[in-house]
């Protein structure tokens, strides 16, 4: 099957896979990226802190500590090609108590070594000044001017849009189920909707990357631990901050943080529990507790009734050895060329500062091929541009006349807590990439995230996407087939019904 | 495009409609109704029940019936409707900035506006809920849209949290419609709704009702699987080996509503922290001149019929300030809640409009007392008004009139309080 046949076939459609997909969309080659979700961004992508980092966090000499860097410095020009909202917010690491001031100097000389820009240390104050909702018991911060604020879901969506512009072919619903493997040699996959041949695969498989290199025999050794991390979401009615706020980090991790988000929402979080099933994102009564402490630590007036959503996420926390001599660090960033087999590109362990790095890793696989000998010629017609689509809610007034005069349906409003009107939900169902669930329209507009959460639109959006797919209401679902909001008509009762 | 009126009102709720006719009525004469869905009536069309009308029309009619009798008055006295068209803005001068997809993006301005957006649901969110998050959670009245005006069924196995009015509703509904309602979970130890719909729509159903539970996590990746309901204690905390597993597809809420004041939050009127809604005198308009709200915008109400009364008094007061007639306040009466009181509407008095119409409290206990009751309205040390009861519950507003021959003691005290007690306190 000559249609099956592809250069690269790329694992998972979160932000790395896209990313990756996007840099390779440059070079002429034939590309597939393949996702078992019904879109893209719906693993650890979408559940994060949305901050790209400054990277004086990763131990010096990592792989993440290089990749984060570099990736951050990438974030301007590619949300300007790609159309995505980004914003260099810098941030501060708060020390609450002189106990802490210590470890706070430690991560501004890591910071150096790591060669990150802008950075200072700020008395109490200054600290006060630039954020007045701040515990009063401050002392100081380290201050990092390069950390920005990101869409992360936009960010996701907009890069593997680009990638499907310069001819990129993304599948949803399709799952890796195993290689083919013929003379030692990886030469395709087999995958829950027919065999597909590459001679490349790359594994971004997130928090299934372990099992994906190991039926390549590929790093026997390597596990994933997922480590579940808990969030809020507030209303920026109720809770107003002007910084991305980090507490200064221990053993435990970054800690739990308080920050803005490009939407003007504040998000706290996350806690990190190590959890044995990888599909298991619940969140917790005692989670929620430990991440409303951890926030309240940094900005002691927030209240829980603030409120406007909670939401969990996984880490995919590998145990790769940092590959620099003498860096003694055991959950790098695994990013090779498969040293067991020929045709496997491993990505994995992509933990935070993942969604920083994602840029510099795609750069970082594009090195790999071209190391490996692959003849990557840059085709003539690459456009690097995705134009963002109009956003009535951040227009102004002069703005939204003119674009309601260009299709009348930006005028209907059909979410009311954020306005977003019909035409920017029609428009993305016929993306390049097609939102075909209400979440996906949500990743991509931010509808329903607000103070009503979805009450008001989930029974307009579903007659949309019904209309515009051409399927029942009934067909219509939150994130797939299993997920269906619908059952039947009403009236329609049928034998058995109340026995249920 | 531009649009000068005399009154505008936004909501074509019951609240609004009333405004409408009234402030036409009482001489405003350019009148327009705001409504962004595509027919006028509010909430009331997907109230499908009856038990609307009972004070108002001295007769039992269902939510669509009763909008119909104002939007029929309403269109033959003239008044203006845009439908389909959401208001984005308003500005303390009463200009708006109106969307329309048949009109444009334009602004018109009033010369006086009634805020009358009504409400909207508490979410799961609000009241974190841990556990998954599939499909399959959603508000009482989002599933009451779905099955009373598009024509589906959300589920077919449901567990309701909360004991509000709509939650009661639905189980009757989706219990007609051949569901299964498993049972309602309420965290206090009292009903949040009106008796009688537990009577009409869980008893007479066999729908059973758990006072002191609650859900502490929802089951299921993709769809609900199930709830784990859960028993609390007074201080709502879980009461361990209290846990059950009940299977369902659909977990449905009912935990309480929340005044829709995006609008005016942006303009800058000022709220009340415990209604959610504008703070306003007994002509229903805020703190600033010429903007005045009506209805759920303002306090949630258990009966439409009380509704329609706020939203003729406030129509009544923008149609007066339209013309030129109602004096700027001068200074005002506070009226404070007291004694096991949650809130008090209006919050102020105009003492210049104390002339020859009663004015109407209205108010929301905070514990319930199912015994006998005194309302009393008093000053800092004096009783004013009582009026009498058999109970009080939270899930009934209560009002106590005060008529012209009180008006004096009023104006003397320089500020009321409002207290709800049991006789036997007294």
């Amino acid at each position: 099957m000559q249609n099956n046949a592809y250069d690269i076939i790329i694992i998972g459609g979160g932000v790395v896979g896209s990313m990756i997909a996007r840099f390779l969309s440059r070079y002429e080659l034939k590309l597939l990226l393949i996702e078992k979700e019904t879109d893209l961004c719906m693993g650890a992508s979408s559940a994060n802190t949305a901050i790209i980092h400054a990277g004086y966090d990763p131990l010096p000499g990592s792989l993440k500590a290089k990749l984060n860097v570099r990736g951050n410095a990438m974030f301007e020009q590619l949300s300007q090609e790609l159309g995505f909202a980004f914003e260099r917010s810098g941030d501060m690491v708060v020390a609450i108590g002189e106990e802490e001031w210590p470890n706070l100097l430690a991560l501004y000389e890591m910071g150096k070594q790591n060669g990150v820009p802008d950075m200072r240390l700020f008395d109490a104050d200054e600290v006060k000044r630039r954020e007045p909702k701040i515990n009063p018991s401050a002392i100081g911060a380290l201050w990092a001017g390069t950390t920005g604020i990101v869409d992360p879901f936009q960010a996701t969506i907009a890069t593997a849009e680009n990638a499907v512009m310069n001819g990129a072919t993304v599948l949803f619903n399709t799952s890796f189920e195993d290689f083919i493997i013929e003379d030692g040699q990886i030469k395709g996959i087999k995958t829950n909707r027919g065999y597909f041949r590459a001679r490349w695969i790359i594994n971004v498989a997130g928090i299934y990357a372990d099992a994906v290199m190991h039926l390549a025999n590929s790093n026997p050794d390597f596990k994933i631990t997922p480590r579940r991390g808990e969030y809020y979401v507030f209303d920026p009615a109720d809770v107003q901050i002007n910084n991305v706020l980090f507490p200064v980090p221990s053993a435990k991790g970054k800690g739990i943080l308080v920050t803005t988000t490009v939407h003007g929402n504040t998000i706290a979080g996350p806690n990190a529990q190590i959890i044995a099933d990888k599909e298991d994102t619940a969140t917790t009564a005692e989670g929620m507790q430990e991440v409303l402490e951890g926030a309240q630590k940094l900005v002691p007036g927030i209240n829980p009734r603030f409120t406007i959503a909670t939401f969990a996420g996984l880490r995919a926390m590998g145990n790769a050895p940092c590959k620099t001599p003498g860096v003694d660090y055991h959950a790098d960033f695994l990013i090779e060329i498969a040293p067991e087999i020929h045709g496997l590109i491993n990505v994995a362990g992509i933990e935070s500062p993942g969604l920083s790095a994602s840029p510099a890793i795609a750069e970082y696989v594009v090195e790999l091929l071209k190391d490996a000998g692959e003849n990557l010629k840059e085709k003539s017609d690459f456009n690097p541009i995705r134009p963002a689509r109009p956003r009535f809610r951040t227009m102004s007034h002069a703005e939204r006349q003119a674009l309601v005069q260009t299709d009348p349906a930006y005028a209907r409003v059909i979410c009311r807590c954020e306005n977003i009107t019909e035409a920017e939900i029609v428009r993305e169902i016929h993306a390049p990439i097609p939102a075909t669930t209400y979440d996906a329209i949500k990743r991509r507009t931010w509808l329903g995230t607000g103070r009503c959460q979805g009450g008001f639109d989930m029974p307009l959006v579903t007659q949309i996407l019904a209309r515009e797919l051409g399927i029942s209401e009934l067909e219509v679902s939150k994130r797939g087939d299993g997920s269906r909001f619908l059952f039947r008509r009403s009236k329609d009762i049928q034998e058995g019904d109340h026995e249920a | 495009m531009k649009h000068n009126y005399d009154v505008v009102v936004i909501g074509a709720g019951p609240a609004g409609l009333a405004s409408a006719i009234e402030a036409k009525k009482a001489g405003a004469e350019k009148v327009l109704v705001i409504e962004r869905d595509r027919e006028p009536g509010g909430i009331l069309l997907q109230c499908i029940h009856n038990g609307f009308g009972l004070h108002t029309f001295k007769e039992d009619l269902p939510g669509p019936a009763y909008a119909q009798r104002f939007i029929d008055e309403a269109r033959a006295l003239g008044i203006d409707f845009m439908l389909d068209t959401m208001v984005m803005e308003i500005t303390p001068e009463r200009l708006l900035w109106l969307s329309s997809a048949r009109k444009g993006y334009f602004s018109i301005d009033a010369k006086a506006i009634v805020l009358a957006m009504g409400c909207r649901e508490r979410t799961r969110p609000q009241i974190r809920i841990p556990g998954m998050r599939p499909a399959g959670v959603f508000t009482a009245g989002t599933a009451q849209r779905w099955v009373n005006v598009q024509g589906f069924m959300p589920g077919k196995r449901f567990v309701i949290l909360g004991s509000g009015d709509i939650g009661m509703i639905m189980a009757r509904r989706l219990t007609l419609e051949g569901a299964r309602v498993e049972s309602v979970l309420e965290v206090q130890s009292y009903l949040s709704g009106l008796m009688r719909n537990y009577v009409q729509c869980l008893e007479d159903w066999n729908v059973p009702l758990h006072l002191r539970h609650t859900v502490k996590r929802v089951i299921g990746k993709n769809r609900v699987e199930a709830v784990e309901a859960v028993a609390v204690d007074e201080k709502w905390q879980f009461v361990p080996g209290t846990e059950r597993i009940i299977p369902c597809d659909t977990l449905l809420l009912s935990v309480g509503l929340i005044p829709e004041n995006e609008l005016s939050k942006k303009a800058g009127i000022l709220l009340s922290a415990v209604t959610g809604g504008p703070v306003v005198d007994q002509n229903f308009q805020t703190n600033f001149p010429g903007i005045f709200a009506a209805g759920n915008v303002v306090h949630v109400y258990d009966l439409v019929d009380y509704v329609s009364e706020a939203g003729n008094q406030a129509g009544h007061g923008a149609a007066l300030f339209a013309n030129g007639t109602l004096a700027k306040p001068q200074k005002s009466i506070k009226v404070n809640a007291g004694k096991n009181v949650r809130y008090v509407v209006p919050q102020f008095l105009d003492p210049q409009a104390l002339k020859d119409e009663a004015i109407v409290l209205q108010c929301r206990v905070t514990q319930p007392i199912e015994e006998d009751v005194w309302f009393e309205v008093r000053s800092e040390s004096q009783s004013i008004v009582r009026r009498s009861d058999r109970y009080a519950r939270p899930g009934e507003m209560v009002s106590v009139k005060l008529t012209p021959s009180m008006f004096d003691d009023v104006l003397k005290a320089g500020e009321l309080f409002l207290d709800i007690y049991a006789k036997s306190e007294a």
